[in-house]
């Protein structure tokens, strides 16, 4: 029997601890407490006992009593305590004052980040104007009028001889005329080419860039456009380097990166070849140094271009180039 | 340029998987943009079974066949084919399948009988010209077999996007030179043979017949023709418009395929003219000169220029060179004479005429990159042998070929070591020699540094050494030359002013919560009058593009403010209207004809809509002038540009704000540029419904005004105590003048620290043309705590002077 009223202790004492509302409580004190409880019973039922456990049992009882009285009051005023923090200050999840908040354009920050990765490198930054004249967007680039390459650039024309600059290209041979080697300059900015749908707006974003020394090689170009594409995507990027033609260099690359939306195995993004065309480049064409007075004996070099817009499609997974130029605020705001 | 593999077979070994070729040639620089199996549709195309044939009840020549296509049940098709019989395996097209020339099977009824697919001739699936009836497949079959794997035909073509400094590469033996020189071993191009059938050749002189004159040789340096007799003109063999149709072009006859054949086979282009319509037999290379009109043989008519490149005869053109021939000398059906042109024009010329009449040929295609200038004999041999042989003719005894400025054979001095820095690569003489030869260069060797290279007369776009040098690059490989990183001087420039202050101005923008926009720098050609720019505004004179994309994008913008209310319609449109939106960019002023427009780099801004987001905790208001002229005074103090001060526009400059509601923005007198409320009849003009604030500066003078350094100051040590000043003025007079004229008191008093406004209040019990204005005035020493009776003689007096200089009262 003195086992008994220890087992009701301990249950008793677990429960009413576990107990998380008022009415729970209630129920305990009556369940242990009451005139049918537990408790009463048990004294009620002392007289079955033998006659020396009896007093013992009684003594034992009434403490149990006194303990569970003293249990559940401090149980309920732990219970009003929570309810009374519930009730004053405020409601910590109403909204806070709104903060507004702006953002840079997503051609800006991407255009920012190519930069910087080539300032690190040592490049400065050239600037130049953005209607340009027929002789810097294409003469001094070797791209003579009635030259068939003139077609890759569908062109602007604000007079016979004035265009929209179809690259940045142009501030090259402005910045040759003035320096001589080396040089190293990057030219971020606007271009202008007839051209408009769903991969192409009649304004876009380019940096491109010139080395020009002593001794640079091809393998250089591949080195500083390299560590060019691992700093803007990532150091395992695989890169190809590609023939192709443009008038101001010699030998010139197209330069692929593995796909980054499906790692090469082909996708909807990279027309299913697993490569994507991010960089224009090549070794400065000798023509280029001579029409600036370059000795091209002494110097060879390497130029590249980089469409913004490209990187930053790439960048974000924006499908639709027109949206650059649209400037939704909803579309803003998420960069 | 389309190759297929089956014709490019015709010139040298392949051994490697078409899929390997794409690959290869895509990175020896011949862009590989589609690989397509041409005979792919005969996948869906199955050889059946013909297990009954029965007259059709409703037509005298259709059978109603049961075939087995290799299906659970036998098919119903009717057949109109005079050769249908039981027990033949025939070539089925069954329903969803589609045949040449987009013909797509369905299942239907003919003539009352269900009719589920089509048996196929062999001219119906361009595997002969044979359509007297369908196909039989002689032999024995497994029915159900698709058809290109149970006749074992295949063949791919190859789309290649050539770059235009390739025109060697448009023909297919261009292409097969530079397959070869990456198979395995190296593949030699085998040409064709150019020999004239003996038995074909008529003992009569082309020159007692024709006679060629170019007098203008430096647009034609040479012209090749030759002479055909008894010309029958006919559709082409099946072999031949085989061969065309493999690359996408389709055969006309037999004279204009076989030119056309010629054309793709070896880069050449030829014309063919119907002899009997050459006047006087004379063929006469000219500038147009006085010639005005021509009808080329699609029949436009095209206007001509002077210094267009004609073909001639005795009387009239008869082509314009080298684009496209003309109608009165086409071939037709009665041809029998035919003169074919075998010629090499100028490049820039032909260009130049191609662009002007807006016409693109093949031919003019490549004459305008460069064919080889030594080949158009060749090319005329070939096409001869091939007429007299498919066209049944004979020609004549001879050929002319006027060749007054004889191309000169090209020999480059190639420096390896040269070679090698340019490269970054560490090949040997015999290393260069080997790569340079398997695209047929000569080489000779010289000694262990120096090789003479004779270059090819079909590479016209090899001209110096560096050119070799990509020519090695590329078919040694791009991918195999070692990266490296290049040892430059470790010197460096500051950066530019103008773009720390361009990243400066976007920082401070963005954090007063305004997004970035970027606008075309096209506007629409009626932006000037939108704004209601008088006629001798500086914005008026904008630059107009020649070739703009549309009207709304035909000038270049000589202001922001177009774009930046052009945002704000569109945005508004989507449901976003509250906006803060700025644009730095170039703004441009036409300047005389033929020079370069002024660029000036300009910074604007736009505010509408409500002052914050919707929220529980505030009220919605509109923003107004003040919100606009806070975040502008905010700017600038950002940019420690000092004494910014604003004046009232009282002029017709601005004429887009509302009036009195505008104000010039400057630093001391310099003017940065102005903010404003947009009159609503812009508004109106852009469709806007809701109120735009909008500034506008000049990026160069803020530039100009840039501190160019930043003392720190030392903190006060000692406390302030301030004094209030209250006064009643007319309402006339502005705050800004008050504040002026303190300030120009606390100049010489050293105590006072700062002083500004802190109430405004108009209305009863005021006077209705009177206000009152609250001041407050902080003084500070540097040296003491100041009491009371340190000021007060001074706070008095700047009360009286205030009073005194705007006829102000005390409030009672």
């Amino acid at each position: 029997m003195q086992n008994s009223i220890i087992d009701i202790e301990k249950e008793a004492l677990e429960l009413i601890g576990q107990a998380t509302d008022s009415d729970q409580l209630e129920q305990l004190s009556t369940k242990y407490l009451g005139r049918k409880g537990v408790l009463t019973k048990f004294l009620r039922n002392i007289s079955s006992l033998p006659e020396d456990e009896r007093p013992s049992a009684g003594r034992d009882a009434n403490i149990l009593k006194g303990k569970l009285e003293k249990e559940v009051k401090a149980a309920f005023l732990k219970l009003e305590a929570v309810d009374d923090k519930k009730l004053t200050g405020i409601d910590v999840t109403l909204p806070g004052r709104p903060i507004l908040r702006g953002s840079l354009h997503p051609i800006t920050q991407v255009a920012k980040e190519i930069s910087d990765i080539f300032l690190r490198l040592g490049f400065d930054i050239a600037e130049s104007p953005e209607v340009e004249t027929d002789y810097y967007n294409f003469e001094a680039l070797n791209i003579p009028k009635y030259h068939p390459a003139r077609d890759m650039q569908d062109t602007f024309y604000v007079s016979e001889n004035i265009v929209l600059r179809t690259h940045t290209s142009p501030s090259q041979p402005r910045v040759m005329e003035k320096t001589e080697p080396p040089v190293r300059i990057i030219s971020p900015g606007k271009v202008f080419r007839c051209d408009s749908d769903i991969t192409h707006t009649p304004m876009f974003y380019q940096i491109e860039g010139l080395m020009v020394d002593e001794n640079i090689s091809f393998g250089d170009l591949k080195g500083i456009l390299t560590t060019f594409v691992h700093q803007f995507f990532d150091k395992d990027t695989s890169l190809r380097f590609r023939p192709s033609f443009f008038p101001f260099t010699e030998p010139s690359a197209e330069v692929d990166i593995r796909c980054v939306m499906c790692k090469g195995e082909g996708c909807r993004i990279c027309s299913k070849t697993g490569w994507l065309e991010v960089l224009g480049s090549g070794m400065v064409h000798p023509a280029v140094f001579e029409n600036v007075g370059y000795d091209t004996d002494k110097y060879t070099g390497f130029a590249f271009g980089v469409g913004i817009e490209r990187m930053a499609m790439l960048k974000y997974g924006i499908d639709d180039i027109r949206k650059f130029y649209e400037n939704d605020v909803r579309f803003l705001r998420q960069f | 340029m389309k190759v297929s593999l089956s014709w490019l077979k015709e010139y040298i070994r392949v051994d490697l998987e078409p899929s390997i070729i794409a690959k290869k040639l895509t990175m020896a620089g011949l862009e590989v943009d589609a690989v397509e199996e041409r005979y792919d549709f005969l996948n869906n195309i199955v050889v059946a079974k013909v297990n009954e044939v029965k007259k059709h009840p409703n037509a005298d020549k259709l059978s109603v066949c049961k075939v087995d296509a290799g299906g659970d049940e036998q098919i119903q098709i009717v057949c109109g084919a005079p050769n249908v019989r039981e027990g033949m395996f025939v070539p089925c097209a069954l329903p969803g399948a589609v045949l040449p020339g987009e013909l797509k099977i369905k299942k239907g009824k003919l003539r009352g009988e269900v009719s589920a697919g089509m048996l196929c001739s062999a001219s119906e699936l361009r595997l002969n010209t044979d359509a007297a009836g369908i196909m039989d497949l002689e032999g024995d079959f497994v029915v159900g077999t698709p058809l290109d794997e149970a006749l074992k035909v295949s063949d791919t073509t190859f789309e290649i996007d050539l770059t235009p400094n390739r025109p060697d590469c448009l023909s297919i033996i261009g292409v097969a030179r530079e397959a070869g020189a990456f198979m395995e071993p190296k593949a030699k191009v085998k040409l064709p043979d150019f020999k004239l059938p003996e038995d074909k050749i008529g003992n009569v002189s082309i020159h007692d017949y024709a006679k060629v004159q170019i007098i203008d040789p430096d647009l034609c340096p040479r012209y090749s023709a030759g002479l055909l007799f008894d010309v029958k003109i006919e559709p082409s063999p099946f072999w031949l418009q085989e061969r065309l149709e493999s690359i996408g072009h389709t055969p006309i006859n037999n004279v204009v395929d076989i030119t056309n054949f010629v054309m793709m086979e070896m880069g050449q282009p030829l014309h063919a003219f119907d002899f009997d319509e050459v006047a006087k037999g004379r063929i006469i290379i000219r500038r147009a000169g006085s010639d005005t009109n021509f009808t080329t043989l699609d029949s436009k008519d095209h206007k001509l220029e002077s210094d267009m490149l004609m073909i001639c005869d005795g009387e009239r053109p008869v082509a314009l060179a080298g684009v496209m021939g003309g109608e009165n000398s086409e071939i037709s059906k009665s041809t029998t004479r035919v003169l074919i042109e075998s010629a090499y024009f100028n490049p820039v010329s032909i260009r130049k005429t191609a662009k002007k009449t807006g016409i693109a040929t093949d031919a003019s295609h490549r004459f305008e990159r460069g064919v080889n200038p030594d080949g158009t004999v060749k090319a005329l041999n070939r096409a001869l042998s091939l007429i007299t042989q498919i066209c049944d003719a004979t020609i004549a005894g001879d050929i002319i070929d006027e060749y007054p400025n004889k191309a000169v054979p090209l020999e480059i001095d190639l420096n390896t070591d040269s070679l090698n820095t340019r490269l970054g690569t560490d090949l040997d003489a015999d290393a260069i020699k080997g790569i340079l030869e398997s695209v047929e260069f000569e080489v000779e060797k010289t000694n262990d540094t120096r090789l003479k290279v004779g270059v090819p007369f079909f590479r016209v776009d090899v001209a110096r050494p560096e050119d070799l040098s990509e020519e090695v690059a590329r078919l040694w490989g791009y991918n195999n030359i070692k990266t490296s990183y290049p040892l430059v001087p470790a010197k460096g420039r500051r950066l530019d002013e103008k773009i720390v202050l361009r990243e400066d101005i976007r920082q401070i923008l963005t954090g007063f919560s305004f997004f970035e926009a970027i606008n075309y720098n096209f506007i629409n050609e009626n932006s000037c009058d939108r704004l209601s720019l008088p006629d001798d505004d500086k914005r008026r004179r904008v630059e107009t593009i020649l070739n703009p994309i549309s009207d709304q994008m035909s000038v270049l913008r000589s202001s922001l403010i177009p774009g930046l209310l052009e945002t704000m319609k569109r945005n508004i449109s989507q449901q976003a209207d509250t906006l803060k939106l700025f644009e730095i960019g170039k703004i441009f002023y036409a300047t005389q004809k033929g020079a370069l427009p002024e660029e000036k780099e300009m910074t604007a801004g736009l505010i509408t809509g409500n002052r914050s987001d919707s929220s529980w905790c505030s009220k919605k208001s509109k923003v107004d002038f003040f919100d606009l002229k806070g975040l502008v005074e905010g700017f600038f103090k950002a940019l420690m540009i000092e004494n910014t001060g604003f004046e009232k526009i009282e002029d017709d400059s601005c004429p887009y704000y509302k009036d009195g509601y505008a104000a010039y923005v400057k630093s001391g007198d310099t003017l940065m540029g102005t903010l404003g409320k947009i009159d609503e009849k812009v508004l109106k003009n852009y469709g806007l419904k809701q109120d735009a604030f909008v500034f506008d500066f000049n990026f160069n003078a803020i530039q100009d005004l840039l501190p160019k350094s930043v003392t720190a100051e030392l903190l006060p040590k000692f406390p302030s105590i301030s004094r209030d000043i209250t006064i009643i003025v007319d309402r006339t007079v502005t705050v800004g003048a008050i504040l002026k004229q303190i300030e120009f008191i606390s100049k010489k008093e050293s105590l006072i620290e700062k002083v500004f406004l802190f109430d405004v209040f108009e209305g009863q019990p005021l006077a209705e043309d009177k206000k009152s204005l609250s001041f407050r005035v902080v003084y500070r020493s540097a040296t003491k705590t100041l009491k009371e009776k340190n000021i007060k003689k001074l706070h008095v007096n700047i009360s009286k002077i205030i009073l005194d200089q705007f006829n102000a009262d005390l409030p009672e």
